[in-house]
């Protein structure tokens, strides 16, 4: 099927342009301006079936390139492409945000129009920040998907969503702008903010730790790893709904996919010197972060310290490749790390966006999060709680989920590095499935806890939808993961080579 | 030249004539006010836009398209001028507009208002073109004198004549540190012409330790005018207790002013001795940048907290200077034209909610904008973020180079206080926000101004936006008007 060949851009602005749209129309005229929002969600996901089907899987260059002059004085590019790394997160993007807006249709009361726009807008510049082949245009939708994520969290969020959002917005800042001046200390050196010219620059020891650690400073913070994680539980839980599936689904994975995009390649020695940083880091967070998820009261909380472990295993199978090479002597098992990795964040993005999903079904109804409130719901509704178990199982890693797959090729990969990164590693197996069963039981199973539950009503048609739709895509991942494998290969297999090539 | 009668034609003044233009119409509006008087106020400030508009005419008309230097040196006609006088007439044009209502309503809309806001961007122009030191301290001295006659303007407002009062003190102290210097520099150089100067500091025929005092005052001078730390007393209470319109008309053109004295002194007639200033202002900048930050963040009130924001921003402004290369006067001069954009439409806003007898001036007054006017609420976020330098607006792309300036001369660790401090800066400007967007504010009449404001005030929002996305234009031509 062919693709137009402005295709990136049409993704990126047409989500924009129909967030103006809706603004414009107003609270007084939401309900042609949720159409027009579903209209344009659905037109993007449409667009994905022909870039899907026009992507070159037996090639590592860029696919669908867009090259305009947009800042001759600073020798900075309108330049669109994507490869086997950016295709597949583009897409749960264009997938994501449709559900969203359908989870929200009747549910927003505040400012409909506001939100709609906001999650319109969002999307648009999520795209934006995957397709982006220059590091400055790069840099501008990383910072721009700000703004609107701030307010999504500060007008739509729960009691403490002030503290909740400014310091959502100051961390990321933080960590972003540590990696505007690398970025420009880069364009200083080789004159160019294309990423590809990043990427075969050499550059010394020195100043690749400090390009590494400004680079991480900004992806640590998105993914996010421990210690820098603290900002998530809090966004995380007094977010809206849609606010928090996209933060969990889209937007922790721009930390894992700069790590693969900026860290790994354009400072491979760097990475090599410092990985174990990172792998401590994953390992704590994998290990630790699962006993803090365990001890959480809220639902909302329990699921944000989920996504901080299993986010773990992303950056866990992005630095393993080094200890692979000195254990086993050969780069063949290399890529595996990776592959889980991007498995991971695919996998991570439909399950914990279901998750959210779920918690703001019983949310809608009962207004609390807490898991004491709820207790015995799968009797007054059943077709939630098929729901809600499934991607609780998917969570827990369960074989013939798409959460399986990332995990288990992040534990073989690490096993062939080292034993015990494995070990620590294959935790999660107990610890995932503890506090999400644990959650499961007192939630779903048991009896009627309270006359709340007792009058809850089952799945209205648009939240079955939403969740059904999750379900089939969390499913058909698990089963069938090689069309995704597929795209990615020769876009990983380039990657493994940049690694193993010094640019000192 | 010496010796020789000066005779002088029509075309040697032709350079200067915008300057001259605006003289003649300053005057004509203060005997047309004495003329006709209180009854014919709004053909006055018809007049005053029209005169405005008429510089800017002929300022394009008599363009150069290279620098020229006239009048015995002491007038420069070059397209830096010629640029950042028409910013200068347009930044003036737009403040009064906001301010018309706000003076009506408050009778301060007299014939010596306007006069003085055209004296005031007299002394702007002739700063801007000045080719000798003379020249420059002479356009100092006529903006700053009206600039503290419009801060006391409101005669019965206590806090405001208090603070043009202080104003006018501590400017008296910074024009006599300036002239000190210059005095001090005329000795060791033997020259008064910028040009001059130059040479002989090239040259290194001057006297080490006295151009390095000269500097010293020189410096102490520029930074008294910008609001640089630690000469930035005035500023806050200036911005605080002047009339908002008076507060708005400081911050905006001035600082094309502030920015063309840096370039003239510092750049073209100090440029040889770059060693020596660029310590002192590296001092300076840090200072500002550290302190505007930190301080505005324990603000209550709009003006203040913005007053602090200011000297933050000159901090980057003079990091652009102090990197005495052609990117960092680039990045200096559009970071100057965008703060001005940027901070004439914060005090658009502020004016535009201001009512008869009502301020809102206090940050509370800015609970629930966004559900009371969505579209202005939606102006001061462009506003804000622009101000604390997130992508896409224009202010990013100011951060950015100024950044990138010090970071190609070696200053890494000042880059790296640079971009900390504008995370801190973000801080106070995210609180404006939160109060539009996320606090439920008190109901309110609605606000009601006239077409003409609300259009400009749109206007000016959305170019923070657009200049944001594409910034090649406005680069481009900082870029050409430098060379």
């Amino acid at each position: 099927m062919a693709a137009p060949s402005y295709v990136l851009s049409l993704l990126v602005w047409l989500p924009i342009a129909a967030g103006v749209v809706v603004l414009l129309l107003g609270d007084r005229r939401i309900a042609l301006g949720r159409w027009v929002s579903l209209a344009a969600t659905l037109a993007a996901l449409a667009l994905c079936v022909p870039l899907w089907g026009a992507f070159d899987a037996t090639t590592s260059e860029l696919q669908f390139p867009e090259r305009e002059p947009w800042i001759g004085a600073l020798n900075a590019w309108y330049h669109l492409g994507i490869d086997g790394i950016s295709l597949p997160l583009i897409v749960l993007t264009a997938f994501t945000t449709p559900l969203v807006v359908i989870a929200a249709w009747s549910n927003i009361e505040k400012r409909p129009a506001q939100y709609f726009a906001a999650f319109l807008v969002m999307e648009g510049v999520m795209i934006g920040v995957f397709a982006a082949a220059d590091a400055l245009l790069f840099y501008v939708f990383w910072e721009a998907m700000l703004i609107p994520m701030f307010l999504i969290i500060g007008i739509w969020g729960g009691s403490r969503r002030v503290y909740a959002t400014i310091k959502f917005f100051l961390y990321t800042f933080l960590g972003s702008v540590l990696m505007l001046v690398a970025l420009i200390w880069l364009y200083l050196q080789g004159g160019s903010y294309e990423i590809a010219d990043l990427h075969r620059m050499p550059i010394g020891m020195t100043a690749q730790v400090l390009i590494f650690l400004a680079f991480f400073a900004a992806f640590a913070v998105k993914v996010p790893m421990w210690p820098v994680h603290t900002w998530l539980p809090d966004a995380h839980v007094e977010a809206p709904t849609g606010g928090s599936v996209i933060l969990a689904a889209i937007m922790l994975k721009m930390g894992g996919y700069g790590f693969l995009r900026f860290s790994l390649p354009i400072t491979p020695d760097a990475s090599r010197e410092l990985d174990w940083l990172v792998i401590t880091l994953s390992l704590v967070a994998i290990a630790y972060i699962g006993f803090v998820a365990l001890a959480q009261r809220d639902m909302k909380k329990l699921i944000a310290y989920s996504s901080i472990a299993h986010m773990g295993f992303v950056t866990l199978g992005s630095f393993v490749a080094w200890d692979i090479l000195s254990t086993t002597g050969t780069v063949a098992g290399a890529g595996m790390g990776l592959d889980g990795a991007m498995i991971q964040m695919v996998s991570h993005g439909l399950v914990s966006g279901a998750l959210f999903f779920c918690v703001g079904v019983l949310y809608d109804r009962l207004h609390t999060r807490d898991i004491t409130a709820y207790g015995g719901v799968a009797n007054t509704m059943p077709r939630f709680a098929f729901f809600a178990v499934l991607f609780a199982m998917a969570n827990a890693g369960l074989p013939g989920t798409s959460g399986f797959v990332g995990e288990f090729l992040v534990i073989v990969a690490s096993f062939k590095a080292n034993f015990w990164y494995a070990f620590v590693a294959a935790l999660t197996l107990i610890l995932g499935a503890a506090y999400t069963l644990w959650l499961v039981k007192r939630v779903i199973w048991g009896e009627v806890a309270n006359d709340g539950v007792a009058s809850l009503k089952d799945l209205n048609a648009r939240e079955f939808v939403v969740l059904a739709v999750l379900a089939v895509a969390v499913l058909a991942l698990g089963v069938w993961p090689a069309p995704l494998l597929d795209v990615m290969r020769p876009t990983i297999e380039l990657l493994v080579e940049q690694l193993m090539v010094s640019k000192l | 030249m010496e010796g020789t009668p000066m005779v002088l034609s029509i075309a040697d003044v032709m350079p200067a004539a915008a300057e001259i233009f605006v003289a003649i119409a300053a005057c004509v509006l203060l005997l047309a006010d004495a003329l006709v008087g209180a009854r014919a106020r709004s053909t006055l400030f018809v007049l005053t836009i029209a005169a405005l508009a008429g510089a800017a005419w002929v300022s394009s008309a008599v363009a150069v398209p290279a620098r020229e230097v006239i009048l015995g040196g002491h007038f420069i006609a070059d397209p830096m001028g010629t640029v950042l006088k028409l910013f200068a007439y347009g930044a003036a044009a737009v403040t009064l507009l906001y301010s018309r209502d706000y003076l009506v309503r408050r009778d301060l809309l007299k014939g010596e208002y306007l006069v003085l806001a055209l004296f005031a961007v007299l002394g702007i122009q002739v700063i801007v073109s000045a080719g000798s030191f003379l020249t420059l301290y002479l356009g100092i001295e006529i903006m700053s004198l009206s600039l503290y006659a419009m801060v006391a303007f409101d005669r019965d407002n206590g806090v405001a004549a208090e603070s043009a009062m202080k104003y006018f003190v501590l400017g008296a102290i910074a024009s006599g540190a300036l002239l000190y210097g210059i005095s001090i520099l005329y000795g060791v150089t033997g020259s008064i012409l910028i040009d001059g100067v130059a040479s002989a500091v090239a040259s290194g025929q001057a006297p080490t330790i006295g151009l390095l005092l000269g500097i010293a005052f020189i410096v102490v001078g520029v930074a008294f005018k910008f609001g640089a730390v630690p000469f930035h007393m005035w500023l806050p209470d200036v911005y605080h207790g002047a009339p908002t319109p008076v507060t708005l008309f400081v911050g905006s053109a001035p600082k094309i002013a502030s920015f063309a004295l840096a370039m003239r002194v510092l750049a073209e007639g100090l440029g040889g001795a770059l060693d020596a200033w660029q310590d002192m202002l590296v001092v300076l900048a840090a200072l500002s940048m550290v302190l505007g930050n930190v301080v505005a963040i324990a603000q209550t009130n709009i003006k203040r907290m913005l007053a602090y924001s200011t000297i933050s921003h000159v901090g980057f402004i003079l990091l652009g200077v102090l990197a005495g290369s052609a990117a960092g006067y680039r990045a200096a001069m559009f970071y100057t034209l965008t703060y001005v954009i940027m901070t004439t439409a914060a005090f658009g806003v502020v004016l535009w909610l201001s009512r008869k007898g009502f301020e809102a001036d206090a940050l509370d007054d800015y609970k629930g904008l966004n559900r009371r006017h969505p579209w202005f609420a939606f102006i001061m976020l462009l506003v804000v973020f622009g101000l604390a330098g997130v992508p896409p607006t224009v202010g990013f792309w100011a951060k950015l180079q100024v950044i990138s300036a010090v970071l190609d001369v070696g200053l890494v660790w000042l880059a790296g206080l640079a971009v900390f401090m504008s995370v801190i800066g973000a801080y106070y400007y995210l609180r404006v926000v939160k109060l539009m967007y996320f606090d439920e504010g008190a109901a309110a009449d609605p606000v009601v101004s006239p077409i003409s404001v609300r259009l400009v005030l749109s206007l000016n929002g959305l170019a923070i936006l657009v200049l944001g996305l594409f910034p090649g234009f406005l680069l481009r031509l900082c870029e050409q008007v430098l060379r």
